[in-house]
């Protein structure tokens, strides 16, 4: 799907402006031109170019100053520089300040043609380049969708069926279940797998930050809109967008997402220039968004337009059989990415994993497997490398900190606060072990 | 709107063989009635004595202002050598999707690069030159079809190595803007 290339020219001279102008217009490029690098610059606020073409000696602002000013508006523009007057300072300067360019006027015509394309090759790839890192992305973190339970068949069944359609998904289930992990399974089985799918957290960000976020804004928009700025919706175009704790967002953005739903089409922040993008919605939620729509607080309009398809994703305590699949994966994938030889895990301890309630879900797993790796001394994990032990973890932890914190303190207690016998023990140095005492406020029982 | 025919208009001398096979490959490649005259215009005033060449961007201008008309694609054919400001030389221009356009041959005879003179070199290289012009004037971009006569070329070479046609993609877009194409060439 090649798009055409816009350029830009920029020439005090009409006739300059013209003839250029003409003989890219029959190259099949979009192009526009300004009389001025004032009104260059003006454009360009309002409209991205991929390449600016600008004479160097014009009346008032030149060209090099020009071209310093678009580096600061976007750094990867593509700016080349010309003049009739070529001097070896002129032409070193401008490549300093980032030209990708310089030529002298009049050049030649297959000059013209071999610049232009190589600029156009360079926009292709970095584009290319772009789009196969967050496919790469999109493909690696679905190889963590682990499962093979009838509730995580149902899934996958699920999620075969709705990524060739086009339709809104909204993804249930408790935090930690993997939801992130089916929306990027989806996006990756869909026919929009070859473009972005961007990412928003809606709970993180406060509402004038999620609209600027999600909408783009254009420079001087608020205090610290110093550069015009994509959104998401924007950089989703033909990819997905996902909108993960929906629940969390305001009336008044509920509003604005709808509209933005139904037209595909929007302004950004401070801007006056309607966007249109397509890309297709992905939602996740932690929480019941029927009720809460019941209760109000949740546009019924909004729900409707969203939950076109609803996934749910199991808690992982109804997927039992999944552990040992899930503890296999990750033993594999930490032992891999810490460089340690492959682990194994002993028979009670995969018994007693089973057992778990896991309030935090796959991701609790992860964390305690993560943490087995880190602490454990062998090439098997076994019960004490489990944060499972009588009652030394309690249900609510979560984190990777936490444990790490109730296994340090677990290990001073049982060598009396010897911080020699406890280093030694951790595998860590004193001066590390001390640290870590400062870091969680640890002290002595009684 | 409905394109009935094409003039090409011979401002100052030109052999008359090479009009004579201009007309003949344009009306067989775009199946339109061809008519050629005459254009009366003083090229002096388009001369650029620092560059020793004619603005083919004034004269482009001046082809569309004096003769061409909405119903017809009007090609000015010359024997100078033209330039645009910021090229050093150009073999022709129109404008796109426009009325009009302009192509020269002297810069296509071998002896500009000295090698032996060949007229029907020189004939078959004008003939493809007048034809992409016109192409443009009926809206086609450059082709990236290596054979395809709307193939950009900046060198005389580069117009040896394409054909005098325009390919099948380059025809499928243009028989929407000439109907009568679309039975009478594959």
């Amino acid at each position: 799907m090649a798009r055409k290339i816009s350029i830009l020219i920029v020439d005090d001279e009409e006739s300059v402006r013209d003839s250029l102008y003409n003989w890219f217009i029959e190259d099949g490029y979009h192009v526009e031109s300004a009389e001025s690098a004032m009104k260059a610059l003006k454009m360009l606020e309002s409209e991205s170019f991929d390449i600016v073409l600008a004479d160097i000696k014009m009346p008032g602002m030149d060209g090099l100053e020009m071209l310093r000013r678009i580096k600061l508006l976007k750094a990867e523009s593509i700016v080349i520089v010309m003049t009739a007057f070529a001097t070896v300072d002129t032409a070193v300067q401008a490549l300093k300040d980032g030209a990708f360019d310089y030529v002298t006027k009049p050049f030649d015509p297959d000059d013209l043609s071999h610049l232009i394309r190589n600029a156009s090759k360079q926009i292709t790839l970095a584009e290319e380049n772009e789009n196969l890192r967050s496919r790469v992305v999109t493909l690696e973190s679905v190889e963590d969708l682990i499962g093979n339970s009838e509730a995580m068949k149902k899934v996958l069944k699920e999620i075969e069926n709705v990524a060739q359609s086009n339709s809104s998904v909204v993804i249930t289930g408790e935090s930690g279940t993997g939801k992130e992990l089916v929306a990027r399974a989806i996006h990756a089985n869909s026919p929009r797998r070859f473009f972005p799918m961007v990412s928003v957290h809606c709970g993180a960000l406060t509402e004038s930050l999620l609209e600027s976020e999600l909408f783009g804004h254009e420079k001087g928009a608020f205090t610290g809109a110093m550069y015009n700025r994509k959104g998401r919706f924007e950089m989703a175009d033909n990819g997905t967008i996902f909108l993960d704790e929906i629940a969390t967002i305001s009336t008044k953005m509920q509003i604005d997402l709808l509209r933005v739903l139904e037209s595909k089409r929007f302004t950004r922040v401070g801007g006056n220039k309607d966007i249109s993008s397509d890309f297709r919605v992905i939602c996740a939620t932690n929480r019941d968004l029927k009720g809460l729509v019941e209760k109000g607080q949740f546009r019924e309009d909004l729900f409707y337009r969203l939950n076109v398809v609803n996934i749910f994703v199991p808690p992982l305590r109804e997927r039992i059989d999944d552990i040992p699949m899930l503890v296999e994966y990750f033993i594999k994938k930490y032992c891999t990415s810490m460089n340690k030889p492959p682990a194994t895990i002993e028979a009670t301890a995969l018994k007693r994993l089973e057992e778990f309630n896991y309030p935090g879900n796959v991701r609790e797993l992860e964390n305690m497997i993560e943490r087995a790796i880190v602490v454990g001394s062998g090439k098997k994990i076994t019960m004490k490398d489990l944060p499972l032990e009588k009652t030394v973890v309690s249900n609510s932890i979560e984190s990777l900190e936490d444990l790490e914190k109730e296994h340090i303190l677990k290990i001073l207690n049982k060598y009396s606060w010897n911080i020699s016998r406890a280093a030694k023990a951790l595998s860590i140095d004193r001066v590390t072990l001390y640290n870590k005492i400062s870091k969680f406020g640890l002290k002595p029982a009684g | 709107m409905d394109f009935q025919n094409i003039t090409l208009v011979s401002v100052g001398y030109i052999e008359e063989i090479y009009l004579k096979c201009v007309v003949e490959a344009a009306g067989k490649e775009f199946c339109l009635p061809v008519t050629i005259r005459e254009g009366f215009i003083d090229i002096t005033e388009f001369y650029d004595p620092t560059r020793r060449q004619y603005n083919g961007s004034k004269l482009l201008k001046e082809i569309d202002s004096l003769f061409a008309s909405d119903n017809t694609k009007t090609i000015g054919l010359f024997s100078v050598d033209l330039f645009i400001p910021i090229l050093t030389y150009i073999f022709g221009q129109a404008y796109l999707s426009g009325r009009s356009g302009i192509a020269s041959y002297y810069r296509l005879s071998n002896e500009r690069y000295g090698i032996s003179g060949n007229n029907k070199i020189v004939i078959e290289r004008f003939q493809k030159e007048v034809i992409h012009e016109l192409g443009h004037t009926f809206g086609l971009v450059h082709c990236h079809m290596p054979a395809c006569v709307m193939r950009s070329s900046t060198y005389v070479e580069d117009i040896d190595q394409k054909d005098a046609n325009i390919c099948s993609h380059c025809r499928s877009l243009l028989s929407e803007t000439i109907p009568s194409l679309i039975n009478l060439k594959t």
